[in-house]
């Protein structure tokens, strides 16, 4: 009973954190675009474009969905539905923290707890295996859009989509593969964990510069390959706009098009996230908290706090005066938060974890704003000719060094 | 709780099995397929065998599955055409194969009298490091033995889609 | 098996080994009569691989009866196999489609008389 309480409460906690922060990434991919760009992007609805998300909610679900009469029905409703769910569904396995425990309390003469709980949904001990299964689920979603829409665009898209996705599970799997030997588990958390610690008491224990084997090609060619699973430039073959106009999606519309955009930002989220767990460390901080990395959040946010505050002083544009400095008591807060003695183990790992899960989705949105498309054939070629046969040998070198070392 | 989930995914995985024979379309069988993998995988999962489990939607669901489908998109494949079925098959056909069904399920009852019962949690055997330190030591001839027919494989498949090319 | 007796199994909370093995057999002969039946070659590829996931579930199950690990092995070599053969099998049948442009395999029997 107990049990199904507490996962309630985190299904409903991570669902709307989760589904707000999709939203959010939309607007934070065409802002930093529109930057890259020099441009301004959403700057209309809400302050800085903040309620831009909301709007286009709103406009998507106030759309008339079309039913075009040439599609074939039930494939085409439920493609959406399949693609959205396969991504949707692997957040539940991510660790995000460390366990949190919840003191005893009396309400009204009746004790509740301690409670004790992960910062995730479930801890299976095949989890990154299972991340592998529903990534590679995932390419019916768009397969089968292609192929229902009835039309020779959308076709080729999901046809593109198909190869490219199979292809690219081989150089993510093998990359995947070498970290796991270091690890010695699939689970996880389990994986984060022995991340932990310091060379030399600075140098942190993260995959990517672990003894005996360090995984930095390992992590470079989990990225790209990542980059080509989730269908992004310059790997968004499946959608190129010039040539196919919109690609598997191209006869959809309102909800179901919607739904398309979600499973493809929260497969970046999961990729992400997977990444930060396998190489990065998880949520173990980048120095040890002896030289003060427990001081990096409050900094960073009273620092933003500041510079609100600084320009709300000094307004450029008249509601400047309203909006930022309330972002500035938002910012202020935070930091107090974070450098609240009691919240400090809860909230430093979450901090780390999102620190580095933001900074890689942020080289998503930064790449998607530099490099141009590859054309299909460099594509598979790349695939198969080069990120195949080095993959393959970082994990011969891997499996060697972690056989010496033991 | 491990009956009820027993049953709930061998109906799943009969439906489906069924639906793989009886729908005209080869990508709903295909899909019909699938479901009986992803349903068969949660079967395994109560056998307590965790790395199959994810092994067969990784490889199946995942990689063979999709080529499937990825080649009857390519085919463009229409429904099967179907022919006038002969009243005579289907009056003993169905009933000859319920009987089959039939007779198999209750020979499986009867004759093995002496089976125990699957409990969720009473093997764990199943997980990957149980099933990599057989596969390398006491079944590491038939291991290689598959490596070189994958190579065979992989090889007779270019041979196959070469001679297109030329 | 009578009703008293599956009312003690749905109370104790295991299930029989058999009841695996009679599922097995079902997919099984499920698999045997689409591969009889049907017409088109990739329903009847389909159909075998049915049959190949009705034999691993027997595997698995006897792998849980005799608490040991083989049983697993086997299941997973045979998905390997079933790999191999689909790759070879859908090359193929790609060939078969682009010489005839047919996938009745009533149609392909060139080889008759």
């Amino acid at each position: 009973m107990e049990f199904l309480v507490i996962t309630g409460v985190k299904l409903a906690l991570i669902l709307f954190i989760f589904m707000t922060a999709l939203a959010y990434l939309q607007w934070v991919e065409r802002k930093v675009i529109a930057h890259v760009q020099v441009r301004m992007g959403p700057s209309r609805v809400g302050p800085h474009g903040l309620l831009q998300p909301l709007a286009d909610v709103i406009k998507l679900i106030t759309k008339e969905g079309v039913l075009p009469p040439h599609v074939n029905k039930f494939y085409y409703l439920a493609a959406p539905f399949f693609a959205v769910f396969m991504a949707l569904i692997s957040i539940s396995i991510i660790p995000f923290g460390t366990d949190i425990t919840i003191p005893a309390m009396t309400i009204g003469g009746t004790t509740f707890g301690p409670y004790r709980t992960m910062m995730e949904l479930a801890d299976i001990n095949v989890g990154i295996l299972l991340v592998l299964a529903l990534s590679s689920m995932g390419v019916y979603g768009i397969a089968l859009a292609g192929w229902s829409s009835n039309n020779k665009y959308a076709l080729l898209g999901g046809l593109r989509s198909s190869a490219q996705m199979i292809s690219y599970e081989l150089p993510l799997s093998l990359a995947i593969a070498a970290p796991l030997l270091t690890a010695g588990s699939l689970s996880l958390r389990t994986i984060a964990d022995t991340q932990q610690g310091f060379y030399l008491g600075f140098i942190p224990h993260w995959a990517i510069f672990q003894f005996p084997a360090p995984q930095i090609f390992s992590f470079i060619i989990f990225m790209i390959a990542a980059f080509a699973e989730t269908n992004r430039i310059p790997f968004d073959l499946p959608e190129a706009e010039n040539e196919l106009v919109a690609g598997f999606h191209v006869e959809y519309s309102s909800m179901s098009f919607a739904a398309f955009f979600m499973a493809e930002y929260a497969n970046m989220v999961t990729v992400c996230s997977v990444a930060t767990l396998l190489f990065l460390g998880g949520w173990h901080p980048l120095f040890p908290a002896s030289l003060g990395s427990n001081f990096i959040a409050p900094l960073l946010l009273a620092g933003c706090g500041a510079v609100c505050l600084y320009h709300g002083l000094h307004p450029a544009r008249p509601f400047d005066r309203y909006t930022l400095p309330a972002f500035a008591v938002i910012f202020f807060g935070l930091a107090g938060l974070m450098a609240f003695p009691p919240t400090v183990p809860i909230l430093m790992p979450i901090f780390w974890f999102l620190a580095k899960l933001l900074f890689l989705l942020f080289l998503f949105v930064w790449i998607r704003a530099t490099l141009p498309r590859f054309r299909y054939d460099q594509l598979m070629g790349f695939a198969w000719k080069f990120l195949f046969p080095v993959a393959l040998v970082n994990l011969l070198i891997t499996g060697f060094l972690v056989a010496l070392a033991s | 709780m491990d009956p009820l989930f027993f049953l709930l995914f061998a109906f799943i995985t009969v439906a489906c099995g069924v639906n793989v024979v009886l729908q005209k379309h080869p990508i709903s069988s295909a899909l019909s397929l699938v479901a009986v993998m992803a349903s068969l995988a949660v079967l395994y999962l109560l056998l307590g065998a965790e790395f199959l489990a994810m092994a067969q939607m990784i490889v199946y669901a995942g990689a063979i599955m999709v080529l499937f489908v990825f080649v009857i998109m390519l085919l463009n494949a229409g429904t099967e055409a179907t022919r006038g079925r002969s009243w005579t098959a289907t009056i003993f056909g169905i009933p000859a194969i319920l009987i089959l069904i039939g007779a198999l399920a209750y020979f499986m009852q009867t004759g093995m009298p002496q089976l125990g019962s699957v409990k969720f949690g009473d093997f764990r055997g199943g997980g990957a490091y149980q099933v990599g330190y057989a596969l390398f030591t006491e079944y590491l001839l038939p291991f290689e033995v598959t490596s070189v027919l994958i190579l065979i494989a992989i090889v007779g498949a270019i041979v196959l889609a070469r001679k297109e090319l030329d | 098996m009578d009703p008293a007796q599956i009312a003690g199994i749905l109370k104790q909370g295991a299930v029989p080994t058999s009841w695996y093995l009679a599922l097995s057999a079902v997919l099984f002969v499920i698999g045997v009569a689409g591969f009889v039946l049907r017409r088109n070659i990739i329903t009847v590829f389909m159909c075998i691989e049915l049959m190949l996931n009705a034999v691993n579930l027997s595997f698995i199950a006897f792998a849980h009866e005799h608490k040991q690990v083989s049983g697993h092995l086997f299941a997973f070599f045979v998905m390997v196999v079933a790999a191999a053969e689909a790759a070879v099998g859908l090359a193929i049948i790609l060939t078969v489609f682009r010489n005839r442009s047919t996938l009745n395999i009533d149609e392909i029997d060139s080889l008759k008389n």
